[in-house]
């Protein structure tokens, strides 16, 4: 039998002299390990092994329990004020790596910072309803024919919400929000535009939102009811008394019924006015609306349930629902489920939120990016304590000599990492400060859902993730030096072998810049796909046109003013923007085929907009100018219509189609164009182009300036004088295709702020350890020399080793970046750009620039200098 | 502390101890009071009992060389104190006593 398995088991032994008293354990380990070896013979490994375990735990009595060592713990707190004391001294003493220390720290710890922000503003949101706990939303998961949504939307059918309120018996109250219900609200002589939802008065039994007047229970029974927030109320009404006062909206006469104080920011709902759900009732044509099983994209339904409920038999009722209502609807299935209100701000991705929501995922991969910018600044810091062990172990010696156990130089070298860590954190926040703007302008929808404010409990969690970080920073170089042999450090006046854990030391330098190359090359392909999207060929032309939204306006009578400005060159009309990731569709057959109805993309155009955005007419010509009252004839379809259903360009304009129940002429084909947005997987979608003026609602301009700005606010002055109520709504065709990848843009800019982050922490890192490495080298350096060595060679010597570790961190870093991009992320991005070489060496060729600067100089200065000096001090 | 007298597993622990001399540790006492009652002797309650007897001032321990069957640890060594003699001269005249008063031939019989 190999002579480890002949030992007593470890753990045990290691358990024994935790817990037992140390004037005791000699004689019991020895007693322990004589009855060990005695029963090694008689019994067998295994029994030995098993009674020494048990004889352990026999020997856990009263008596040799240790107990706490209070005058450990006492001496400890009363060396506190020493260890701050020489913490202070040795930060001084060495104010480029303790320089090095706190600014890497600061910034990584800045990131942390926010992310910590972000966190306690993700979970405030909704905590103040009283019921929190107890609500959930309704979600709802549509199939047709088969295939299967991969995400739930988070609105429900309103039939589905009447079904649930009738059959679920836990419910303790339903609320139904539908949308649809904003827009000019007009109270006296006085238009606000307001955004709301149509409800039911279960709303205020369920949610915890204050009415400040009114009744709660029939405030919204009644239709035509209408409840307004503060704000609202003052906005429409000025100083009067709203209740009872009556509001406009659609032609239709509301009556103001309650006033509820303005949402708290943290509620995942916003409105201003609430309408009451029963004003559908008095509308057959909605009531047939909200009767079907398969509108579920219109109405939030959320579901208030008594603590005890047991959410299986809950989903059991909805499947039993849904089993007879898919019956109702032809090849749609709809599958219910609940989502509770916790996990709406950072849960799944659902479809259809009704406000701006930020993914679990989103912050997972944040949490991640954080932490590893986190670790890479924890690994500075462990790094150049370890690195300069040599001054230190001294240090650790004469305490240790003096009497310091163990846990006191684990004390010392904690609460310093703590020290530095609280300084860090305190350059942190200010950092946090100044980025704060930057990072909630990253995105409009970060705007909307995230404060950051700096409150008193904010500042408490700083001060613990400070905690923390100085602990775990610290932990390790504790551990080195806690373990230090006094006898051997101060015998000798070299480092010991092996103390320095140069091999770790490397490992952690290769990580980090491995990190960083990841980041940048990341950040580089990323930004390349951007610009690739937003720069991308959609086949016709939106250089200078500025879109405006008419917001209910007359186009004639903005057209007129519009055409008197000389920079406007042309003027068209559409319903919608395309290429902006806008899809409307219609139903379309081929006379052919009346069986077969295709639903088609589609945008309501006048005379003008062909010419104007450079569409390319294959055949044909451009659908002729209708008055509002004609019934519409003509049709402009694009290429892959006629692929569809198998037309020749030369025939095509005898055909007809059926388009939304109405035969209408093809009279010309257009180019293929990008429909959706320029990242779609299919980008050949069919395309129709119909004419009308009255429905459409957005207004192309080009505008041929030096100076599109003053033509801009040109614009809107004269905006304001048709409509004082609206504010100005119009943006640049080109801008408008750089918002519809604001989610990558986004992404690009926290990728490339991290990424030069942990390229500054990284480049920190290696200057300390180059300034090290290079100090330590100083007496060698000088022999070379003496000797005869040329400085270009010293040059070179010095730096090999770092140049090393660099290109190792490159080799596994590119095709790490390169594997995630061909295999992850490629795969779901449609028409993405190639990576290329220069894509790929551009980040690191940056770093290697960087790391080169500081290797050189530091080593050029050291080969440089007069090795008389040096030598002659010894 | 509980006095000095003796429960009978001490004072078979206590002569074990006085009869090994200056061969008294744990494991030993452990063996000897095996050899000479017959009944198995757990080391984790010779511990205790030698620990309590340390207490109450009966015996005394040092420790000893260091050897390698026991993985290098040392072993304690306990010695019956002045008090502990006391304590077991005590125990053995109450018994003595005893003894005396029982008439011989009733046990005889046995």
């Amino acid at each position: 039998m190999a002579e480890h398995h002949s030992n007593p088991p470890h753990l045990a032994e290691k358990f024994l002299s935790w817990y037992c008293k140390p004037e005791l354990l000699e004689d019991l380990q020895g007693d322990l390990n004589e009855y060990f070896y005695r029963n090694l013979k008689t019994k067998g490994v295994r029994r030995a092994k098993l009674i020494y375990i048990i004889d352990v735990l026999k020997f856990m009595r009263l008596y040799t329990i240790r107990k706490p060592e209070f005058v450990n713990t006492l001496i400890n707190w009363i060396m506190l004020g020493s260890y701050v004391k020489t913490s202070a001294r040795s930060i001084r003493r060495s104010p480029l790596f303790s320089t090095i220390n706190i600014i890497g720290l600061a910034i990584s710890m800045a990131v942390g910072l926010i992310m910590i922000a972000v966190l306690n503003d993700v979970f405030s949101y909704d905590t103040f309803h009283t019921n929190k706990k107890e609500i959930y939303r309704v979600i709802s998961r549509y199939s047709y024919r088969g295939n299967q949504d991969n995400n739930f939307m988070a609105t429900t059918s309103l039939r589905a919400a009447r079904l649930i309120e009738e059959s679920v018996a836990a419910s303790n109250g339903i609320a139904i929000l539908r949308r649809d219900f904003e827009g000019d609200f007009t109270a006296g002589d006085k238009t606000i535009p307001l955004q709301g939802y149509q409800t039911n008065p279960g709303l205020l039994q369920v949610f915890s939102f204050n009415l400040l007047k009114g009744n709660p229970v029939t405030a919204l029974k009644e239709p035509f009811s209408l409840v307004l927030t503060e704000s609202a109320a003052a906005k429409l009404f000025a100083d009067e008394e709203p209740v009872g006062k009556v509001v406009k909206f659609n032609d239709r006469d509301y009556t103001v019924t309650g006033i509820l104080q303005d949402l708290p920011h943290f509620s995942h709902m916003r409105f201003d006015i609430l309408g009451s759900l029963s004003s559908r009732e008095t509308s057959e044509q909605q009531i047939k609306e909200d009767s079907k099983w398969d509108n579920i994209w219109n109405a939030w339904v959320y579901l208030r349930l008594s603590p005890e409920t047991d959410l299986q038999s809950i989903k059991t009722t909805f499947d039993r629902i849904s089993i007879k209502e898919d019956s109702t609807t032809k090849d749609t299935r709809i599958e219910l489920d609940l989502q509770p209100l916790g996990e709406i701000i950072a849960g799944d991705d659902l479809g259809n939120q009704i406000g701006p929501v930020i993914g679990s995922l989103t912050l997972w991969i944040f949490g991640a990016l954080t932490f590893i910018v986190l670790l890479s600044a924890g690994f500075n810091y462990t790094n150049l304590s370890i690195a300069r062990s040599l001054r230190r172990t001294r240090e650790v010696g004469i305490r240790k000599v003096i009497g310091a156990m163990k846990s006191h130089v684990m004390g010392q070298f904690i609460v310093e990492a703590i020290l530095i860590s609280l300084i860090a954190v305190g350059l942190a926040t200010i950092l946090f400060l100044i980025l704060k703007p930057y990072f909630i302008g990253i995105e409009p929808e970060i705007q909307q859902l995230f404060k950051l404010e700096l409150t008193p409990i904010l500042l408490l969690y700083f001060i613990g993730f400070a905690l923390l970080v100085g602990l775990l920073a610290g932990l390790f170089p504790a551990l080195f030096f806690s373990r230090v042999n006094a006898i051997e450090v101060l015998k000798r006046w070299y480092p010991m072998k092996g103390l320095g854990k140069i091999g770790m030391r490397k490992a952690l330098i290769v990580f980090q810049y491995t990190i960083s190359i990841i980041f940048i090359t990341a950040t580089v392909i990323s930004y390349k796909q951007y610009k690739n999207y937003i720069g991308f060929n959609l086949g016709f032309n939106t250089e200078n046109v500025l879109n405006i939204s008419l917001q209910g306006n007359k186009a004639e009578l903005l057209k007129k003013e519009l055409l008197e400005l000389p920079e406007v060159t042309g003027i068209s009309q559409s319903a919608m923007v395309t290429s902006i990731g806008n899809y409307w569709g219609t139903p379309v057959k081929h006379p052919s085929n009346l069986e077969d109805s295709s639903w088609m993309a589609y945008n309501y155009i006048d005379e003008n907009y062909l010419t104007l955005h450079n569409h390319k007419l294959l055949a044909g010509r451009n659908l002729t100018p209708l008055p509002d009252s004609a019934r519409e004839s003509e049709v402009i379809v694009n290429e892959q219509i006629l692929k569809k259903y198998n037309i020749n360009l030369a025939e095509a304009l005898d055909e007809t189609l059926i388009v939304d129940g109405k035969e209408l002429q093809i009279v010309g084909v257009l180019e293929n164009f990008v429909y959706g947005r320029s990242n779609d997987v299919n980008q050949k979608k069919e395309v129709l182009f119909r004419y009308s003026k009255t429905n459409t609602s957005i207004l192309n301009i080009r505008i041929q300036s030096s100076d599109l700005i003053g033509t801009v606010s040109k614009i809107e002055t004269l905006w304001k004088e048709l409509d004082p109520v609206h504010p100005f709504e119009a943006k640049f065709y080109n801008e408008q295709i750089e918002e519809a990848f604001a989610g990558l843009r986004a992404s690009v800019s926290v990728a490339g702020v991290l990424a030069v982050l942990a390229i500054g922490i990284a480049s920190l890192g290696l200057l300390g350890m180059v300034v090290f490495t290079t100090e330590t080298r100083l007496k060698e350096i000088s022999i070379r020399k003496v000797l005869g060595a040329k400085e270009v060679l010293l040059l070179y010597l010095m730096s090999k080793n770092f140049i090393l570790m660099l290109a190792l961190a490159a080799a596994i870093a590119l095709p790490l970046t390169y594997l995630f991009f061909d295999q992850v992320a490629f795969p779901n991005m449609a028409n993405h750009a190639p990576i290329g070489i220069v894509d790929m060496l551009l980040g690191v060729s940056c770093i290697v620039l960087i790391a080169l600067a500081l290797i050189t100089t530091q080593s050029w200065k050291i080969a440089r200098s007069n090795p008389a000096e040096v030598l002659k001090s010894e | 502390m509980k006095g000095t007298n003796l429960g009978e597993f001490e004072e078979l622990v206590l002569l074990t101890i006085a009869a090994l001399i200056n061969d008294a540790y744990s494991v030993a006492i452990c063996d000897e009071l095996e050899k000479n009652t017959g009944r198995a002797a757990k080391l984790g309650v010779v511990h205790a009992v030698l620990n309590r007897l340390e207490e109450k001032g009966l015996v005394k321990s040092k420790l000893g060389e260091a050897t390698n069957t026991r993985g290098g640890k040392r072993k304690r060594y306990y010695s019956v104190t002045n008090a502990g003699k006391a304590a077991l001269l005590k125990a053995k005249e109450v018994r003595d006593n005893l003894w005396r008063m029982i008439p011989g031939m009733t046990l005889k019989n046995v």
